[in-house]
């Protein structure tokens, strides 16, 4: 490509236009390999299952590939999948919350411990959050099993057994503690970069401490409110993990109930229809958190301002 | 108060947060040591404290479905974090900074396959890989659903997570870097061995780590691409627990604990020896 960009150097113009030429060559050579890839192995099982949810289940469970209809969407308005929606975005949205009010002062507390401390804390943090997810759920399962030591403790303690696995309740506990880190740890991002000086500002002006956290400290971290939010209601959504391994009949969500089309019941149109759904819902929750993300970077403009000036103030009074 | 951050906070307040945050250690920690605990029980009953005992490790490895699940969960994710590196890394190289034909429409895609849940890429990839057979059958081999295909639906979803880590890194890179090694008459390639490739290598491993993680992992997506005699060890997991909580199962869940911990504290020793070199370097 160089040789080429030379070559052509006959007047400064078309050597520019060969440059970019070049540049535009190189650029295609060194991602072709894995657009490529993601053509083949992402693109086209997306727009594969986008076609099936179009097609006809026979009688016999297999999926035709004539007669194109809508069926498999209008099926989704039927009373027992618009529950599961419901439920698994109820679920979502009380693990979310649950996270949030758990994480939350976790967060802040880790935010404000000094430089060294935070260190080692916030690695204490990271190791759950690289632990393997299966075994963490694993662990909750055996914990709240009703032989497990969970009953045990509270058999021994004179509480009886409880039965709490394969509930709504197990479910929120796993998704919960599966899914805590992906909201501490952008609150804490945020909490971290927080100016405390307008807290302190806050309360000079005589406003209660939590006066000056609910009108000072929380406005300042929604980004890593809305980011940590984000990140937990995503994935709990559609969860299919915590659920077949926490959960019973009655918290079937709307992940297993996709993975039992493609299983048991042997209905790919519908499960199909059902994964371009949440794939679509996936994408409008992130595409909402990243203008609400540039929202909040628009809003840290002026308030990079004010503390700019805030640090001017006080100089002048040092001087005199 | 030794670099403590002035938050304006009551003591009491400030007292509560410290309780509150160790609550939320035990919640996070309380688990996993049971787990831990429990895999040395002796005795068979998951409830009873049996005495301390290696018994189930032994079991567990003797197993020869579970040994074979290992050796496919390491080959599996030695293949995709190999490939999903170099195929990542170039994709973020090009996104960075080159313009080209298709640039957009490989920018958004890139980030979907981490966005989408596990479920639908696990569905949307067996569905494919079925009709990829039906297709390719027709012409004489038969392939079917083992090990090769979860190797390349962890390298589908890998490529993106490594981009998206060298990108980051490739944000706060130092062009200038580069055109003075170009000023120095460095060929293209040279430039790029000698200080891009050492500049981003921080980015790579980084991103290397994540899809040796993100590999090891994956139940949902092998679950559904995994063959009959072909599964990963966190697929045989998975089938056990749906059958019932076993000791055995403790063992094999308390040496994936420690593979992945093993993992983070590996890679939090490297990122401080790198740390302290740069420092080194810039005191020189």
């Amino acid at each position: 490509m160089q040789p080429a960009n030379r070559t052509s150097e006959s007047t400064p113009a078309s050597g520019e236009k060969a440059a970019a030429q070049a540049q535009r060559r190189q650029g295609m050579l060194l991602a072709s390999p894995g657009a490529l890839y993601l053509l083949i192995f992402f693109v086209a099982p997306l727009a594969l299952i986008s076609v099936y949810s179009f097609a006809t289940r026979t009688s016999t469970g297999r999926t035709s590939l004539s007669g194109w209809n809508v069926e498999s969407y209008r099926a989704i308005g039927d009373d027992v999948i618009v529950g599961i929606i419901g439920r698994s975005a109820w679920l979502a949205t009380l693990t979310t919350a649950l996270c949030l009010a758990v994480g939350y002062p976790f967060a802040y507390y880790l935010a404000t411990r000094p430089r060294h401390v935070r260190a080692i804390l916030l690695v204490l943090v990271m190791i759950p959050f690289w632990t393997n997810g299966l075994v963490r759920v694993f662990a909750i399962r055996f914990l709240l099993g009703s032989n497990g030591p969970a009953s045990a403790l509270s058999e021994n303690l004179g509480f009886g057994t409880f039965r709490i696995l394969f509930t709504p309740t197990a479910v929120t506990i796993g998704m919960v503690y599966s899914f805590l880190t992906f909201m501490v740890l952008p609150l804490y991002v945020s909490l971290e970069r927080m100016d405390w000086s307008l807290t302190e500002a806050a309360r000079d002006l005589y406003a209660s401490g939590s006066k000056a956290f609910w009108k000072v400290t929380l406005p300042l971290t929604k980004s890593g409110i809305v980011a940590g939010s984000v990140l937990v209601f995503v994935p709990s959504f559609g969860s299919y993990v915590v659920p077949d391994i926490l959960g019973g009949a009655k918290t079937l969500l709307i992940g297993s109930y996709i993975a039992r089309q493609f299983r048991d019941a042997r209905n790919y149109p519908l499960g199909a229809a059902l994964s371009v759904l949440l794939i679509v819902a996936m994408l409008v929750a992130v595409a909402l958190n990243q203008r609400s993300g540039s929202g909040a970077e628009g809003g840290d403009r002026p308030r990079r301002r004010r503390r700019g000036r805030a640090r001017a103030e006080p100089e002048p009074a040092a001087v005199s | 108060m030794s670099g403590n951050v002035e938050t304006g906070l009551g003591p009491r307040t400030r007292r509560l947060l410290a309780g509150w945050a160790w609550v939320v250690f035990a919640f996070l920690y309380v688990p996993i040591a049971v787990l831990v605990v429990f895999s040395f029980n002796a005795s068979s009953r998951v409830n009873i404290w049996g005495g301390f005992s290696f018994q189930w490790y032994g079991e567990a490895l003797n197993n020869e479905v579970i040994t074979s699940a290992i050796r496919v969960s390491l080959i599996v994710a030695a293949v995709s974090t190999a490939v999903s590196v170099v195929l990542g890394t170039a994709v973020a190289l090009a996104l960075d900074r080159y313009r080209f034909k298709g640039r957009r429409a490989l920018d958004g895609t890139i980030y979907l396959p981490i966005v989408i849940p596990d479920i639908t890429m696990a569905v949307m990839l067996l569905v494919f890989f079925a009709e990829a057979f039906k297709f390719i059958d027709s012409f004489g081999p038969r392939f079917t659903l083992g090990i090769s295909t979860i190797a390349l639906s962890h390298i589908a979803f890998n490529i993106s997570f490594v981009c998206v880590v060298v990108r980051a890194r490739l944000d706060q890179f130092d062009r200038t870097l580069e055109e003075a090694a170009r000023d120095l008459y460095a060929t293209g390639w040279q430039t790029f061995r000698r200080v891009t490739l050492p500049l981003i290598m921080p980015g790579i491993a980084a991103g290397g780590l994540l899809a040796l993680t993100l590999s090891l992992d994956d139940v949902v997506i092998s679950a559904f691409v995994a063959g009959p005699g072909s599964t990963t060890l966190p697929v045989y997991v998975f089938s056990s627990i749906r059958r019932g909580v076993t000791p055995e199962l403790n063992a094999i869940s308390t040496l994936m604990l420690a593979a992945s911990i093993a993992l983070v504290l590996g890679s939090l020793a490297l990122q401080r020896r790198r740390a302290s070199a740069s420092q080194q370097t810039q005191v020189l």
